[in-house]
Parts: structure tokens; C-alpha cells; sequence
């Protein structure tokens, strides 16, 4: 998918940012009144808990990101019907299922120290919620279908179907609906994603861009060795071994 | 022939094989009675409120929808007969035909589900009619309207009856959602104006997905 240079430069990026945004993120004390860059401020109801920020916001990033590659993938594979592009779009769509595992993980451990629940069916976490089962339905769906080509064509379509969805899930809903989010109706940070407010120093927006790059990097680098992996799938089983 | 014509005659086509067999209309008759009889055995002289009501209206709306909306595309796929369809129509005709016959047919339960709340739940007080009667007709048309895709998908697949609820609940959640918030609202009595924000959603849901289902037919329909 990619060049080999241009993937080595992804692969060690990612791990450099992403192990930099870890030490930066977790080790950089709280302040009060902060004075130098190797300070963040306190916010209030947070405090260290606001650490999150730069793990659980990027890996959900990754799975919209995901999810809208592998409808991409779908609507390239509907036009070219050229196999390759199902790899991909397949290949997205397990990616994607990872990062709102590890989101839904990071936002449930979070939810248990500031909410004081695991889960408490807030509007965020029933988005991330559907955005697992619509994974889950895809892999169904492809398991129920014997032919190569049809499991490529239908799945396609199901993974654009699910992509149109997905903005109503992700953006629109939550910040529609009362919850305990960040960002859901009624916060007094106001709406939208809480990256944008001003409750966030400067240091924090850019390790928290950074991690975003990072973790967005990390998926590149996954998804071309799975889109590797499952060429030389196709290869053997065209093959006939 | 153009189009307009035969989304008719493919809309007839299939009410009339549906008068025929009466199918579609007895697996949901059948469906909304034995399910609104065991909720209301479950809960006999218990007062739900108004949010428990609506949710337990379009619980039993998806799942009767789920029931029988997938029929118009399986029928074909059973009875061999997708194959001529496929030639004397056009998939935008089939797609809109189909589409249409599914919007009549939630309609109908939706109403016959409605008519039924009313008689078994005494909680089931519609008191701002309008919102009611606009919430419904909206979600009928997006249920419908993500049904047809998601049948003629399922037609095509070798386990057709359990993966059509999985495929079609994450899918209609933010459809059904917002039918339950707008639907509390207006068993509560709010003014109609109160659930604009619902309208807006359910609008722009059934724009997106029935634009998206017709760009993606083709690509299902034909072989």
C-alpha cells in the first residue's frame, strides 16, 4: 500500500511519539497556577484524571478514523471490483474494532474513577457502544456469505451503510443528549469535544494533537501489515495449498 | 416504461402477491398482539411511566419490523423470481417500489401497534397528538427505508433470518433513539415545538440513508 521507506518512517514514528506522549502525559505535575510548559494546569473535577485526555480521545479518533477508511475502501471496492480494496477495507474495519475496544476500555477505567461506575449507559458510551456491535454485525454478516465476491460486494455496502450512521453516533446524538461526557448537553465547558474549550492549556492541546498523530500513525502501520498479511492469504488460497 | 410507472407497477406487484398469501400482514399481526399481551401480563396493574411506554412501543416496532420487513427481497430470492425482476425493471423502479411497499407496510403496523397500546396500556395517553403523529410517520419511513437495503442484502446471504435484526440494530439505534425521546415527549403532553430537534435528526436520518441505500442498490441487486 505503501512505500517501504515511507512505512519504516510510520512504524518508528509512531512508536517514538506515541512512547513520548506515554513519559510527557503521564510524568509533566499538576499546577495550580502553571508557570513554565512542564506544568498543566488543574482542572477542576479532573485533576490527574484529565491524563485521559491524551489516550482515550485519540484511540477513539483511530476507530472513526477506521471506520470511514474501511467505508471508503467499500465504495472503491463497488467501483473497481478489485479484490485488493476489500483486503483494505477489511483490514480497517478489524483495526477499528481494536481501537473502540481499547477506547471503550480507557473511557470505562476513567468513568470508574470520575463517574463512579464502569458503566453507566451515558450517551458516549452507548455510541461507542453501537459502534462495537456494528463491527460485530460486519463480521457477521461476512462469515454468512460462502462466495469471495459476493462477501466483498455485500460486506462493502453494509460497511457504507454503517459509515453514513456513524456521524449521527459520534457527533450528532451525544452532544444532543443530556449526559456526564464531556461535551454532552447541559456542560458548562460548553458543547463540542473538550480538546476545543479553553480549559485546555497550550502544552496539553499539543501533546494532545501529537498523540493524535501518533496513534494515527500506529494504525497506518497496522493496517498495511494486515493488508500484507491478507495478500498473501488470497495468494495461498489462490494458489490452492 | 419510465421510472415513476414501474416503482408503481413494482409497488402493486408485490401488495397484490401480498393480498395473495397475506404473509407479511399475519406474521405481524400475530407478532404486535402475542407481544404487547406478554408485556402487559408482565406488568398487569403496574403504572409505567410515559418514558418505559415509548421505549416498549418501539421495542415492539423494531422487532416486528424485524419480522417482516425482510420478506420483500427473500420472497424473490425463494421463488426464483429476482432473476426476471432483474429484467424487466430497473434497480432504481425495484429499489423505490420495494421501498414504497415497506413504507405502506410500517405504516400500517405502526398504526395497528398504536391502536393496540392504546386499548391494552391505560398509560398509553397520547396528549400532544401532533408530535406523535409526525414522530411516527418519520421513523416509519427511515425504519422502512433502512429495512429495504438491509433485506436485500440479507436475501443474498445463506442465514437469513437471525442476522437481519443484527445488521439492522446498530444501524437504526440513532432512528430509534430519537423516536423514543420525541415519542415521551409527547405521551408527557410537551408542545409540538419541543421536539424540533427530534424532527431535525429523524429528517436528516432518512435523507442520508435512503440517498445512501439508492447509490449502493446496484451493486446488491445485480448478480
Amino acid at each position: 500500500m505503501f512505500g517501504k521507506t515511507s512505512i519504516k518512517v510510520v512504524q518508528y514514528g509512531s512508536v517514538l511519539i506515541i512512547s513520548f506522549v506515554l513519559i510527557a502525559g503521564l510524568a509533566i505535575p499538576l499546577s495550580a497556577s502553571p508557570q513554565s510548559w512542564l506544568e498543566f494546569p488543574i482542572i477542576p473535577g479532573l485533576e490527574d484524571k484529565a491524563r485521559n485526555l491524551f489516550f482515550h480521545v485519540p484511540m477513539s479518533w483511530t476507530a472513526v478514523v477506521a471506520f470511514f477508511v474501511s467505508a471508503i475502501y467499500g465504495i472503491k471496492y463497488l467501483r473497481s471490483k478489485n479484490i485488493d480494496f476489500d483486503n483494505i477495507s477489511v483490514s480497517s474495519a478489524g483495526l477499528g474494532l481494536l481501537f473502540s475496544v481499547l477506547a471503550t476500555i480507557t473511557g470505562a477505567l476513567w468513568a470508574r474513577f470520575n463517574w463512579g461506575a464502569f458503566w453507566n449507559w451515558d450517551p458516549r458510551q452507548t455510541s461507542i457502544f453501537i459502534l462495537l456491535l456494528i463491527y460485530g454485525a460486519y463480521f457477521a454478516l461476512r462469515s454468512a456469505i460462502d462466495s469471495e465476491e459476493k462477501r466483498a460486494r455485500l460486506s462493502a455496502v453494509y460497511t457504507i451503510l454503517s459509515g453514513l450512521t456513524v456521524p449521527f453516533l459520534v457527533f450528532i446524538m451525544p452532544r444532543m443528549m443530556a449526559g456526564l461526557h464531556p461535551g454532552a448537553l447541559g456542560d458548562e465547558s460548553g458543547k463540542g469535544p473538550l480538546f476545543e474549550t479553553n480549559m485546555i492549556a497550550s502544552n496539553m492541546r499539543v501533546l494532545f494533537y501529537l498523540s493524535l498523530l501518533g496513534f494515527t500513525m500506529f494504525f497506518v502501520w497496522l493496517l498495511n501489515l494486515r493488508v500484507r498479511a491478507g495478500k498473501l492469504e488470497l495468494q495461498q488460497l489462490q494458489s490452492g495449498k | 416504461m419510465n421510472t415513476f410507472y414501474s416503482t408503481y407497477a413494482v409497488l402493486l406487484k408485490d401488495a397484490q402477491s401480498e393480498l395473495r398469501t397475506r404473509y407479511a400482514v399475519n406474521a405481524l399481526v400475530m407478532f404486535v398482539v402475542t407481544a404487547a399481551v406478554i408485556v402487559q401480563l408482565a406488568i398487569r396493574s403496574e403504572l409505567p411511566s410515559s418514558a418505559v411506554l415509548s421505549g416498549l412501543f418501539w421495542v415492539v416496532v423494531f422487532f416486528a419490523a424485524m419480522s417482516g420487513l425482510s420478506r420483500t427481497f427473500v420472497s424473490e430470492e425463494e421463488r426464483g423470481t429476482s432473476m426476471t425482476l432483474q429484467l424487466v425493471a430497473s434497480p432504481s423502479a425495484v429499489y423505490f417500489g420495494k421501498l414504497s411497499f415497506n413504507i405502506v407496510l410500517t405504516l400500517l403496523l405502526n398504526s395497528a401497534i398504536t391502536i393496540l397500546f392504546t386499548v391494552v396500556f391505560p398509560g398509553f395517553v397520547v396528549e400532544t397528538f401532533g408530535t406523535f403523529l409526525l414522530t411516527v410517520l418519520l421513523s416509519s419511513i427511515g425504519l422502512a427505508s433502512t429495512s429495504t437495503i438491509l433485506a436485500a442484502i440479507i436475501a443474498k446471504a445463506n442465514t437469513k433470518g437471525t442476522l437481519y435484526p443484527v445488521l439492522a440494530f446498530p444501524i437504526l439505534i440513532p432512528l430509534l433513539m430519537t423516536a423514543m425521546r420525541a415519542t415521551t415527549r409527547a405521551l408527557d403532553g410537551e408542545p409540538f415545538g419541543n421536539a424540533a430537534e427530534e424532527y431535525q435528526i429523524l429528517i436528516s436520518y432518512i435523507m442520508v440513508i435512503t440517498a445512501g441505500s439508492y447509490l449502493v442498490f446496484d451493486y446488491v441487486w445485480k448478480d
